[in-house]
């Protein structure tokens, strides 16, 4: 029962080489619990003594212990308390706080807490992503903070920030329901930048996981999943061999209206899926699916005009608007128009006549950028093999764990 | 004031043409003046000529033919003792006839009870045989039953009759026979389903069998193929009819019938070459095809392509094939196949045809014809894209080292995906097993 001033020496001294941390770690966690808590509302100077960089996993402790308590957040509510908890997550050293994870995702926990509260979202992001690169041991980990990260980045519509940890491929997982909000919020990150591919990869990973019982993130995400993948191919491909029973078996129950939906779609006709969608707007604003919901109407358009492209060399306005189901040649003009732009047809518009020709596809996959891409894709396939060559040879072969 | 002067107009044009205002169901308007009921009514015997007749008069629009066909209907079903059947005639008939074609309850009567003293009398007999245990006189004892109700129109007692008759079938002449009888009856009562069975069984009689017998059973199979919509297999079928048929089957179909429904099966399903060796080339087949003529014509045009005269035969044998009880609902379905058909074998070996001379060639117009090309190319039957504006169809060949380029990177990034969707999830499996294994230490794996 050492008192505060000794502890704060002790980790001044014993914060050099790893024996000594190990040795200081054994300190802290016998000092933890009675001791740290009952002077926690007093820690707050002692940290100034302490480098957040240097003597992290002590300093841990002490603001672990000071910000468990709610009375002390809501005496220090808003300014430096922030500033130090950021400051600290920025600053610490990755080793010294991955001997503690636990607090270290306490710490975590109440400063977005904070910023939630606060309605300041975006001041937690900087903070979180240093702290997610912290704990991380390896850049395919997932860790409880990813989750919480994107979340912030939702709310602070800040979705760029969001991709720098999306872009790095998953591979471990310590807890499932990790994975889940990764790749519900991540598949929102996506879909919030119009990149609906990989917004389908991560749905599709949240609702083929192994599970046992079917949770609410996974209803939500296979909503989501069905409107991504009208607008991005048209149609909902159906369960992989490999999904859950579980899921297989409950997730259409769960989601009949979004079903319905995707039925409708089937059928190709604008007006019937505009007044099943006003019929069933109330349950789309619930689930908060409104605006993608209306983004898969528009698809619609552009769905049917891609097909008129297989069929026909040129075609006029009138026969255009008249087999989409648009009002006047003018709206089909635009249509068309956006289309070219977005590179989802090759077409030209002829004004004088009306006319518009499709062209085929001018990627001829001659030119060096082509050789390039296909080069760096075979790349990333070698890159892939040796991961899946040794997870086999992990396995523990009483277990049939490939259920691909 | 118009239109009333335009309603009538119609109405006038709708009475001259013969189309009588009595109920058109829900068929187009059938212009039957060709149709000989007399001499269609010869071709065939049995309980399907009062059938066929009152099919007739039921699907024909004009009043005259109707009653021709009912009164046919009602003389040979008094003839035959066959209450069902005269009950229904005389329905239809709604004393438009006259007094001798009124339902006569008295003849009715009198013949039910005959037929219920004969009935008893049978089954005593039967159960006589029953008791003697002598296979051969309990065969003809259920025989006879069968013949009896398929007489008196009761179809399902028959069946079930015959089928009886099948544990006391001796040799392969019984079987055949017995197989003979079912496939009767289950055509009248529409199962096709055991007619084929029944067919296939009678075919696997180790005896060979009589050339009639064979030429009846393909007929039969043919039959059945058609009712089942399986037009390719009927082809098949019919065409293998042997011309030993002749009028011996006309209890079930005619040699017309099987000119006709073998040709248009063959027609709406076949490919070029099968046409040419087991139609146009089919010596058996050719001895049918001359009794009807204008099938002949159809078919030798279609192969010559000269679409526009073998679609003009089509439409005029039309409303004559509209009354044929088998072929009435296929009809629709096998003139849409023969006319994709043409289409598509018209554009075949163009590179770019002009819209224009085609519909002529077709007899439709322009825009018509462009909604049928565009409906084709979105089912992939025909490789090729429109010109809208200049109105001529370009034939198109996917070009295959784009396509090749295209499919492999797009493999490529599923593979990708897949592989890495694959670790994922061994990760999460060996994780709950982890925790499932040892369920106190749930800890983090850094």
């Amino acid at each position: 029962m050492e008192s505060v001033e000794a502890l704060v020496a002790h980790i001044q001294g014993l914060s050099g080489s790893a024996d000594e941390l190990a040795q200081l770690h054994g300190l802290l966690k016998q000092a933890d619990g009675d001791a740290l808590r009952a002077h926690s509302a007093g820690l707050l100077p002692f940290l100034s003594h302490l480098h957040p960089g240097a003597h992290s996993l002590g300093y841990l402790y002490l603001l672990d212990s000071f910000v468990s308590s709610s009375a002390n957040l809501r005496a220090h509510a808003g300014g430096d308390l922030l500033v130090t908890v950021a400051d600290f997550l920025t600053s610490c050293s990755a080793d010294q706080i991955r001997m503690a994870p636990d607090k270290f995702l306490n710490v975590c926990r109440v400063l977005k807490n904070e910023v939630m509260q606060l309605n300041a979202p975006i001041r937690g992001i900087a903070p979180l992503r240093a702290a997610v690169r912290k704990i991380q041991t390896s850049s395919e980990q997932l860790t409880p903070l990813h989750a919480e990260y994107l979340m912030l980045c939702l709310l602070a519509k800040q979705y760029k920030a969001g991709l720098s940890v999306l872009e790095d491929d998953i591979f471990e997982v310590d807890q499932p329901k990790d994975l889940f909000l990764y790749c519900y919020y991540g598949a929102m990150i996506y879909i919030g930048l119009k990149k609906f591919r990989k917004a389908l990869e991560l749905l599709h990973n949240a609702v083929t996981a192994p599970m046992s019982s079917l949770n609410a993130i996974t209803v939500e995400a296979y909503k989501k999943y069905v409107l991504v993948s009208l607008i991005q191919s048209g149609q909902v491909p159906s369960f992989p061999k490999y999904t859950s029973s579980t899921a297989q078996r409950n997730l259409k129950n769960h989601t009949q209206i979004y079903v319905d939906l995707s039925t409708c779609y089937g059928t190709g006709s604008y007006s019937d899926l505009e007044t099943f969608i006003q019929s069933n707007a109330e349950a789309f604003q619930t689930d908060n699916n409104f605006g993608l919901v209306k983004q898969v109407l528009s698809s619609m358009y552009k769905r049917n005009i891609q097909r008129l492209t297989q069929t026909y060399l040129t075609l006029s306005l009138e026969d255009i608007a008249s087999s989409v189901q648009l009002n006047t040649p003018k709206e089909a003009e635009m249509h068309v128009l956006r289309m070219i732009e977005d590179g989802e047809i090759h077409a030209t518009i002829n004004q004088k006549d009306g006319m518009v020709s499709f062209n085929e596809d001018p990627e001829q996959y001659k030119s060096s950028e082509m050789v390039e891409h296909i080069d760096s894709s075979i790349q990333s396939f070698h890159s892939l093999c040796p991961s899946i060559v040794s997870t086999n040879i992990t396995e523990d072969l009483k277990y049939s764990y490939w259920i691909a | 004031m118009d239109v009333d002067c335009e309603v009538s107009a119609a109405a006038a044009a709708a009475v001259t043409n013969g189309l009588g205002g009595g109920e058109q169901a829900a068929a187009a308007p059938v212009s039957a003046d060709q149709l000989d009921v007399e001499a269609y009514a010869a071709q065939y015997s049995g309980r399907t000529r009062v059938a066929r007749l009152l099919f007739i008069a039921e699907r024909c629009g004009v009043e005259a033919i109707q009653l021709e066909a009912l009164r046919m209907a009602h003389d040979e079903a008094r003839a035959r003792e066959d209450t069902v059947l005269y009950l229904d005639a005389v329905l239809k008939i709604n004393s438009r006839l006259g007094p001798r074609y009124r339902h006569d309850q008295a003849w009715v009567d009198s013949v039910n009870r005959r037929a219920e003293q004969r009935k008893e009398k049978l089954e005593t007999e039967l159960n006589g045989y029953r008791t003697n245990l002598i296979k051969e006189s309990i065969r003809m004892g259920y025989n006879d039953i069968g013949d009896f109700f398929y007489a008196h129109g009761h179809l399902s007692e028959a069946f079930k009759s015959y089928i009886r008759t099948r544990d006391y079938c001796t040799t392969s002449k019984h079987i055949v026979q017995m197989c003979m009888h079912v496939i009767l009856v289950s055509i009248e009562l529409g199962q096709f389903a055991h007619v084929t069975n029944y067919v296939s069984k009678a075919e696997q009689t180790p005896d060979t069998l009589d050339a009639v017998i064979v030429a009846k059973l393909r007929a039969a199979a043919g039959l059945a193929n058609l009712e089942t919509k399986k037009y390719k297999l009927a082809a098949r079928k019919f065409l293998e009819t042997g011309p030993e048929l002749g009028s011996n089957y006309s209890e079930v179909i005619a040699p017309q019938d099987v000119a006709v429904y073998g040709a248009l099966c063959a027609l709406a399903s076949f490919d070029r070459s099968e046409l040419k060796s087991k139609v146009i080339d089919n010596i058996n087949f050719r001895n049918f095809l001359e009794l009807v003529p204008e099938v002949r014509e159809l078919v030798n045009d279609f192969y010559a392509s000269r679409y526009g005269s073998c679609l003009e035969h089509l439409e005029k044998l039309k409303p004559n094939l509209l009354l044929d009880i088998h072929l009435r609902e296929h009809l629709g379905t096998l003139y849409n196949d023969i006319r994709h058909k043409a289409i598509i074998q018209y554009t075949l070996p163009f590179i770019s045809v002009d819209l224009n001379t085609m519909a002529s060639a077709f007899k439709s117009s322009v825009s018509m014809l462009e909604k049928e090309l565009a409906a084709l190319i979105t089912e992939n039957k025909i490789q090729a894209r429109i010109d809208s504006h200049n109105k001529i169809l370009y034939a198109r060949h996917a070009d295959q080292r784009n396509a090749t380029f295209q499919r492999a990177l797009q493999t490529g990034n599923e593979f990708e995906r897949d592989i890495k969707a694959m670790l994922l999830r061994a990760n999460l499996i060996k994780h709950d097993f982890n925790q499932k294994n040892w369920p106190g230490q749930r800890k983090m794996n850094l």
